[in-house]
């Protein structure tokens, strides 16, 4: 077989084909053109062979080489992807700005990992052991949060014929030696590869029955996500995607956050960049970057490449939830994943579903939102992939093709509103529209771990917030005057759960994370107030005496008035209600 | 040597194909000599085998099969960078006409750009003054920022635009070197004219570099016309440290033009017919705004558009705004009732005002006032709807006091005149009367001390008798 022989035979934009060759396989990665620049195969017929490009093809030429590698597109997985930032095919956007400057460059095969660092290696097995895929060889602190577990590829398994002492390694330095079935010698360094568009395997699924605290009240309480479960995020321009984004990637309590970037603004990525290593961890006093991978596929990069992103965003997930830890994926956008597979599909003239795009995008979804999970890992331990997609429908409209099929394969969807954008009501997640079919599946953890009033509390919120949808349909019509007091009251007890619950402010150091019981107890007294003024208004006492008492306002404002390490102040609230409200009675 | 083709295999559109060529590369740039000696310019747009298909600038009426050489550059497209730049005009392609002759190049540059990466950006902070109020107050520019401008036809966005030019401004170090880049794409020859002499009568042309392509011009010019300005400025900032600002105008005409490339080149549409690569293509014009680390220049745009029959869903609105970082969107209603610049405030947004505005770059105040400003406007509207169902009689007092404060705020903080450049102070100064004209607990999204510092019903004596009155009405009655 001698590639020297495979040409270029054709151009258009990303896409390029060679003419009369059987060397190729799907799937594979070939380095295109005398710059070698990265691509896949996307399809083989007996004429063509069809390449999607990674980067820029700008001056390629007909006939320049194609060189086939035999090996799918893989992610290079070891020690330093935390903290670091790669572009869509885990090239390392720092390094490159070293070689290149401000621009990105093309075909620089630049390896993903430093190769210089020496880790702190700390040799687990010893020479005689039998290991099999996923057990753990050895472990190095990565960063101050993380430490790198090195594991035996999971299609591998052997005995160890040598073992290295502990001390300092670099990444492609040997670790150990394993004799394999066959009776080959298989030395193992600190790095392997996986195919990006392959999950990595597991031992198996467990149920799903944690949840991933987010500090964020509308989420944690009335829509909560699962470790290990999917949420989609849609909402038209300019309604806070990329924000909420950052406040879950900033306070949830996974391990590790893997932030894609996909066909998004540039800025953004700066903005990530920059707050991240500012920002400090308070459980770790560590900055946020110490348990951070970003990966950046801006708008401007080439296509293909963006298409990647999201496969090597959950590759590197899965790899370190086989370690045993908590993983979530914020994917920004999906949207333009999806744009990018109907931008690839256009050029191959397939033909095309919905909007133009292709009909295997449910599928590809699907295959994405499946890789999510609460896994028992092969070596024993137990790890969660939680994967948080962004979608941007066209023109706000939930009904176009990503958002619907998108809607399919997650069991959360905190559905952006428009209109309480504008209203400034952030995060603006729109109660009615969002659901989340894990609650039923967390109740346990709530029951056990905040306290037993916890979901009699969230149920009573969402009822109040559906009966004043109820009631704004009327007031719409013949206005709030006319509505008998205690209507009245729920309409303002839902203001209250609207204004001083939900809404949350992400530049208020005590508002922007608010632990889960400071949430019960902002539920406790909404919910006291509300049956305590039903109480008064049943013993004949006035709708406009009770809101003079100003506890609704105060209510309100118990979101910047107790700080969250002084949970206490709420007794004082208790006892306000009481007092205020039972002297109206009298 | 270099080696002609002679004549072409078939011509669409502006398209032309050639065949047996080699060695060609994909985006090149081709000369094509015509046999009456003039000469058009053409780029690979594909290539299969040994056909190669170029798209022609200038449009490809009068070419024939065979009255044609083709000569193959083998580089990309580039137009010559100067700091002389300043003060001339080209056309679309980079070429000048206005008549001083060629510019003498300090640097050739390729006007396709390359992607920035994005560890190399710097988060843009500082602000540009506009001197307009809603804008600086609720939607503040800032340096490194793409801002579109959303209008409709007959909108005065134009005239907008040119306040903006005149009285745009930085402040604090490096202010002085500052210079606009203007691309204007298929616009009518008479729109043209207002720009160029609205630049000139106001000395702004100096430090204006413009690019002309006229609505008659052809539409592979229109696609070029973006790239060829956003290298010049690129070059004026990176290169030369420089804060440039881009105005493109029309980008709807842009997104057609490139509708009917794609169209001619018989590729699959996706929505609205457009090409299904129609964000990625606008996306790599925007981003090519932003501040790079080792460089103390920026590169700012407005890019303006048309919403076709004012529908913000349309692709083009919609994807840009996916793309930029916020938006500035015209109300047909406040234009028609002579509120100029007559911009929609719930609907516009500047995503990057919250880092850029505050102590250290405008006011310490900034963040409140124009929150509550949008908070009271959203709650205006509220009052409207409501009072167009039971009448604005019915209204209780306090939607009665948003009414007027609505009024009052579009003839007095939106509106102002096109030769009128308020300063920071001015405006939020402007912003705190109006809201004084509202019940002290109204605005909830003023803390505590900053409100009790500031508030004074008084403030919004100066709108006249009857806000006076009001307002004291509902402060006997709390």
């Amino acid at each position: 077989m001698n590639t020297l022989n495979n040409t270029i035979y054709s151009i258009n934009g990303p896409v390029v084909k060679a003419a009369d060759t059987r060397d190729f396989s799907m799937l594979e990665m070939v380095y295109v053109g005398e710059k070698r620049l990265i691509g896949e195969v996307i399809g083989v017929t007996d004429k063509f062979t069809t390449i999607q490009v990674y980067e820029d093809t700008a001056g390629l030429k007909i006939g320049e080489p194609i060189e086939s590698t035999g090996q799918p597109v893989c992610a290079t997985l070891g020690p330093g992807i935390i903290s670091n930032i790669f572009d869509g095919i885990e090239r390392p956007l720092r390094d490159m700005t070293k070689l290149n400057g401000a621009f990105v460059a093309e075909g620089n095969a630049l390896f993903s990992l430093d190769t210089e660092k020496k880790y702190d290696v700390t040799v687990t097995v010893k020479a005689g052991d039998k290991l099999s895929g996923g057990d753990i060889y050895c472990t190095c602190p990565e960063t101050a949060l993380i430490t790198h577990k090195c594991m035996v590829p999971p299609n591998v398994s052997g005995e160890v014929t040598f073992a290295a002492e502990n001390g300092q390694y670099c990444v492609n330095d040997t670790i150990i030696k394993l004799k394999l079935a066959d009776g080959m010698e298989m030395p193992l360094t600190m790095v392997q590869k996986w195919a990006i568009k392959k999950a990595r395997p597991i031992a198996k699924r467990l149920p799903i029955n944690r949840p991933l605290i987010t500090g964020q009240r509308i989420i944690d309480t009335i829509i909560p996500i699962a470790k290990g479960g999917a949420a989609a995020i849609p909402g038209g321009f300019g309604t806070g995607k990329t924000m909420t984004q950052h406040q879950l990637a900033k306070w949830c309590d996974a391990d590790i956050i893997v932030y894609i970037g996909c066909g998004e603004r540039g800025n953004e990525m700066t903005q990530v960049l920059e707050e991240f290593s500012e920002l400090i961890d308070p459980k770790s006093n560590r900055p946020l970057t110490d348990r951070t991978v970003l990966i950046a596929n801006t708008s401007n990069m080439p296509v293909a490449a963006r298409e990647a992103s999201i496969y090597t965003g959950i590759t590197l997930a899965e790899y370190y939830r086989d370690m045993g830890y908590h993983i979530a994926i914020m994917a920004d956008s999906t949207s333009r994943w999806a744009e990018a597979l109907r931008e690839i599909s256009g050029r191959l003239e397939e033909m095309p579903a919905e909007e133009g795009f292709p009909a295997y995008l449910p599928s590809r979804l699907s295959e994405f939102y499946e890789r999510a999970g609460y896994a028992e890992n092969l070596n024993g331990t137990e790890g969660s992939v939680t994967i948080i997609g962004a979608v941007s429908p066209q023109g706000s409209d939930f009904s176009e093709p990503v958002t619907q099929n998108t809607k399919r394969f997650v069991r959360c969807f905190w559905a952006l509103d428009k209109s309480l954008a504008y209203a400034r009501h952030y995060p603006a997640i729109d109660w009615n529209q969002s659901y989340s079919e894990y609650v039923e599946d967390l109740s346990g953890f709530y029951n056990e771990n905040v306290g037993l009033e916890f979901m009699g509390l969230r149920q009573e919120i969402a009822n109040i917030l559906q009966e004043e949808t109820k009631l704004m349909e009327i007031v719409k019509l013949i206005g709030a005057d006319v509505l008998p007091d205690d209507q009245k009251l729920a309409i303002e007890t839902a203001r209250v759960v609207r204004v001083g619950f939900l809404q949350q402010n992400a530049y208020h150091k005590d508002d922007t994370y608010v632990p889960l019981e400071k949430q019960m107890l902002m539920m406790k007294v909404i919910v006291r107030l509300y049956r305590k003024s039903l109480d008064a208004l049943k013993n004949g006492v006035m709708l406009s005496d009770v809101l003079a008492t100003g506890l609704f306002e105060k209510a309100i404002k118990i979101k910047y008035d107790i700080p969250n390490n002084n949970l206490k102040m709420f007794d004082g609230y208790f006892k306000e209600i009481e007092e205020k409200i039972g002297a109206l009675s009298v | 040597m270099s080696l002609q083709y002679v004549g072409l295999k078939d011509i669409n559109g502006p398209l032309v194909a050639l065949e047996g060529v080699s060695g060609v590369a994909y985006d090149e740039i081709a000369r094509i000599r015509l046999n009456d000696g003039t000469e058009r310019i053409g780029r690979v747009v594909e290539l299969e085998g040994d056909r190669a298909i170029l798209q022609v600038f200038e449009g490809t009426k009068g070419i024939s099969l065979e009255n044609t050489r083709t000569i193959f550059s083998g580089k990309p497209l580039e137009i010559p960078l100067a700091t002389e730049m300043l003060g001339r005009v080209f056309n679309g392609a980079g070429k000048p006409i206005d008549g001083l002759g060629d510019v003498f190049p300090e640097k050739m540059g390729d006007v396709n750009g390359k992607s920035l990466n994005p560890v190399a950006r710097q988060y843009p902070r500082n602000y540009i003054h506009t001197g307009v109020s809603s804008i600086d107050a609720l939607m503040t520019l800032i340096r490194g920022q793409k801002l579109p401008i959303f209008s409709g036809s007959g909108l005065s966005h134009n005239k907008l635009a040119v306040q903006i030019v005149k009285q745009a401004k930085l402040t604090g170090e490096g202010s002085s070197d500052f210079a606009i880049v203007f691309a204007a794409m298929g616009v009518q020859n008479d729109v043209a004219n207002y720009f160029r002499r609205s630049f000139e009568e106001t000395g702004a042309s100096e430090r204006v570099c413009m690019f002309l392509n006229l609505s008659s011009d052809p539409i592979i010019e229109r696609l070029l016309t973006p790239l060829c300005a956003l290298t010049a400025a690129e070059y004026l900032a990176f290169e030369k440290n420089m804060h440039i600002l881009v105005i493109m105008t029309d980008m709807t005409s842009y997104a057609e033009a490139l509708r009917e490339f794609s169209s001619s080149k018989g590729e699959i549409p996706g929505r609205k017919g457009y090409p299904g690569y129609l964000y990625s293509n606008l996306a790599s014009l925007y981003e090519r705004a932003g501040v790079i680390e080792g460089s103390t220049g920026s590169v700012t745009q407005i890019p303006i558009l048309t919403m076709p029959n004012d529908d913000i869903t349309h692709p083009i609105p919609d994807l840009t705004a996916y793309i930029t970082e916020g938006q500035i969107v015209f109300d047909r209603d406040l234009d028609q009732r002579g509120v100029y610049p007559g911009l929609s405030v719930l609907l516009s947004l500047s995503r990057l005002m919250k880092d850029g505005i505050g102590e250290g770059y405008t006011r310490a105040d900034h963040a409140a006032v124009s929150n509550q400003l949008f908070a009271a406007y959203a709650k205006v509207q509220d009052a409207r709807s409501l009072a167009s169902v039971i009448g604005e009689e019915e209204l209780s007092d306090t939607d009665r006091a948003y009414m007027r404060f609505g009024r009052l705020f579009e003839d007095n903080f939106l509106n102002q005149g096109f030769d009128e450049n308020r300063t920071m102070d001015e405006t939020l100064d402007l912003g705190w009367d109006l809201l004084c004209s509202l019940p002290k607990s109204e605005l909830d999204r003023i803390d505590e001390k900053l409100l009790n510092e500031k508030y004074d019903p008084e403030r919004a004596a100066r709108f006249g008798d009857d806000t006076v009155k009001i307002t004291t009405d509902i402060a006997n009655e709390l």
